[in-house]
């Protein structure tokens, strides 16, 4: 009997295997060459997206090179993309560990609504507020976070502990975050947010960078060194894979879902208030459709719905194709309607990539 | 209860009884494992193998009965007790995250960390993962050539290694192996078993769950037969054949109830 390692794959032991130089064995390299076609075709998905949005852009900057390429509309498109980005970061854990979260909306205007009224109490009345120091705004601005950090530990509890499907917990506290939102305001948006604050967030720069672009930008590569660097990420991949051999490895499954969905909310509840500095009131009714804007840019970039694949870059390109292109439209005089024609078209072709993707390396 | 050298069993289970519903699916079953050896542990389809393996995993608890490791009675509620006491499990399904890569699967749940601050961050050292991680692939003789592709774009024989280097990794005492060849080519079977004597040469115990009665014979120093939840035969190998333990198994052959 041979102890010499063998390929698996049915063909026979070959003398040469051990004169490799290093180890390496005949029979496994047709194996490694596939295998490494296939990551790399894996990842080119990525790159494929990238060379999407490059191609949009200069679509746009060839047509109208002097409105398109302007720095006030490149500042813009990064405004208009800094809380969906935000939003889309989160969705991004949750959907790799197999996840969704269609909550994210309604607990980012729950969590502006909570901050504006926290920032009028602790000013003291709706007259004050707009003149209201730090201190309220500060308060406000916890109170947000808070909220959003609640809703999300509220669905991870839940889906987690209780084992409710997290489509239906999610769509359960989208609605019940929205609706009280309306109870706490009477369904009407609040004003008196500070000066202070939305002059510094909303429409403040650091440098020439706008503040909301710089808070997403920090917020986005944090995000993406957690998930790709540290065992919080390989944990997240992991339960999106297989949960069970991750419970069998000893990780401690629920109470990291628990943190993935606490993350997404308090992602969602940063995004209450930046959308509460950019508009300077609540936005009660803008936000039915946040959680599908989120989930599209986090498919088109790669991440796959069926968990355990997906990465932080491709999040990005995903978030900035339909603002690039809703833009575009505008600026070569065309209805922006079109852009939400053209990025169901994009989420399904991304979705059906993935599933070709999977059949493809799915094997016995 | 030392064996004929004097030493004493590593594993010992003693009087495991385990219902589910109706169905007995242990009825008061023994199963012994003395330290260093292969000891394969047969039984026809029903007989309790799976039910006692996951008992001495930790995944179930027994209704009643007494389990020692070396000698001391310990409860084994959850795989992860087992694995403090250093017993270690290839599941029947590998129990692998197939999107991770191997080295990231054989250090699932026991990551290794970057030395100092970002360490401390949870910065993982993947390159230590993968330089120790095809260490162990070599060692054990798993031919995984890149430690960093994903083990779904490995054959099932490559993943089975995934998973034996992942329990012999860690394994300080006993590596349990559920029906390792069940779903394997020749080639890779006998691979497996190539595997399972160099575990068993590290000092490490190897309880070998399985139905194919030739391999159990070409790689266990001993065989313990379950039938209908109970032991009812223990053979050193050298003593052992086709024919005892399909008498063994079926119930022509009764050690213990005649002993």
């Amino acid at each position: 009997m041979s102890s010499l390692p063998q390929a698996p794959g049915g063909q026979g032991p070959t003398n040469s295997a051990a004169q490799q130089p290093d180890g390496a064995l005949p029979q496994a390299r047709p194996e490694s060459f596939a295998t490494r076609l296939r990551d790399s075709a894996l990842s080119s998905n990525t790159l494929w997206i990238f060379l999407a949005l490059v191609a949009i852009i200069v679509v746009f900057s060839i047509l109208k090179p002097s409105a398109f390429l302007s720095s006030y509309d490149i500042k813009t498109i990064f405004i208009n993309a800094a809380v969906a980005l935000i939003l889309s970061v989160g969705m991004t854990f949750v959907i790799i560990t197999a996840g969704i979260d269609l909550s994210v909306g309604s607990i980012l205007v729950m969590s502006g609504v909570i901050a504006v009224k926290v920032m009028i109490a602790v000013a003291g009345g709706a007259s004050a507020s707009g003149n209201a120091g730090w201190g309220p705004i500060l308060v406000g601005i916890v109170a947000g976070l808070g909220v959003g950090l609640g809703w999300g530990v509220i669905n991870g509890v839940i889906i987690s502990m209780l084992r409710v499907p997290p489509l239906i917990v999610t769509l359960g506290t989208f609605g019940i975050a929205l609706g009280l939102s309306d109870v706490l305001t009477g369904g009407v948006d609040i004003g008196g947010v500070p000066t202070k604050f939305s002059s510094a967030v909303g429409s403040g720069s650091v440098g020439p960078i706008p503040t909301m672009v710089l808070i997403a930008a920090v917020v986005t590569i944090a995000a993406g060194l957690l998930l790709h660097t540290t065992r919080f990420g390989r944990y997240t991949y992991a339960i999106g894979s297989n949960d069970e051999a991750a419970r069998r490895a000893g990780i401690n499954v629920n109470l990291h879902l628990i943190k993935v969905y606490a993350l997404s909310g308090l992602l969602s509840g940063l995004g209450g208030l930046l959308s509460l500095a950019y508009f300077t009131t609540t936005t009660i009714s803008g936000h039915e459709t946040d959680n599908l804007t989120a989930i599209s840019a986090v498919v088109i970039g790669g991440t796959s719905l069926f968990g355990g694949v997906g990465a932080m870059f491709g999040t990005v390109i995903g978030v900035f194709i339909p603002v690039v292109l809703a833009s575009g439209l505008v600026i070569v005089g065309l209805q922006s309607f079109w852009q939400e024609v053209m990025i169901g078209a994009i989420l399904i072709a991304a979705v059906y990539f993935d599933q070709v993707r999977r059949r493809a390396r799915s094997r016995p | 209860m030392v064996n004929a050298e004097g030493v004493a069993p590593i594993i010992e289970a003693r009087g495991i009884i385990k219902g589910y519903g109706h169905v007995q699916a242990l009825q008061s079953a023994d199963f012994t494992a003395y330290p260093g050896e292969v000891v394969a542990l047969i039984g026809d389809n029903g007989a309790g193998k799976s039910t006692l393996t996951k008992i001495i995993s930790g995944v179930i608890k027994p209704d009643a009965g007494e389990l020692l490791f070396e000698g001391r009675p310990v409860e084994m509620s959850s795989p992860l007790a087992a694995q403090k006491l250093g017993i270690e499990t290839v599941f029947q399904d590998l129990a692998l995250a197939p999107d991770l890569d191997g080295a990231a699967n054989v250090y699932l749940g026991r990551e290794m960390l970057k030395a100092g601050l970002l360490g401390k961050l949870g910065v993982l050292d993947k390159q230590g993962m993968k330089t120790a991680a095809t260490g162990a692939f070599v060692d054990l003789g798993v031919a995984i050539r890149d430690a960093s592709a994903s083990v779904v774009n490995l054959s099932g024989g490559q993943r089975q290694g995934v998973a034996v280097a992942r329990a012999a990794s860690w394994a300080t005492k006993v590596i349990i192996m559920d029906e390792p060849t069940a779903a394997l080519g020749v080639v890779q079977t006998e691979n497996v078993l190539n595997v399972i004597r160099r575990v068993r040469d590290r000092g490490l115990t190897v309880v070998l769950i399985s139905h194919n009665m030739p391999d159990v014979l070409k790689v266990a120093d001993r065989i313990e037969v379950l039938r209908l939840g109970r032991r009812v035969a223990t053979f050193a190998v050298k003593d052992a054949s086709i024919e005892l333990l399909v008498g063994a198994m079926t119930g022509a052959l009764d050690q213990e109830r005649a002993a």
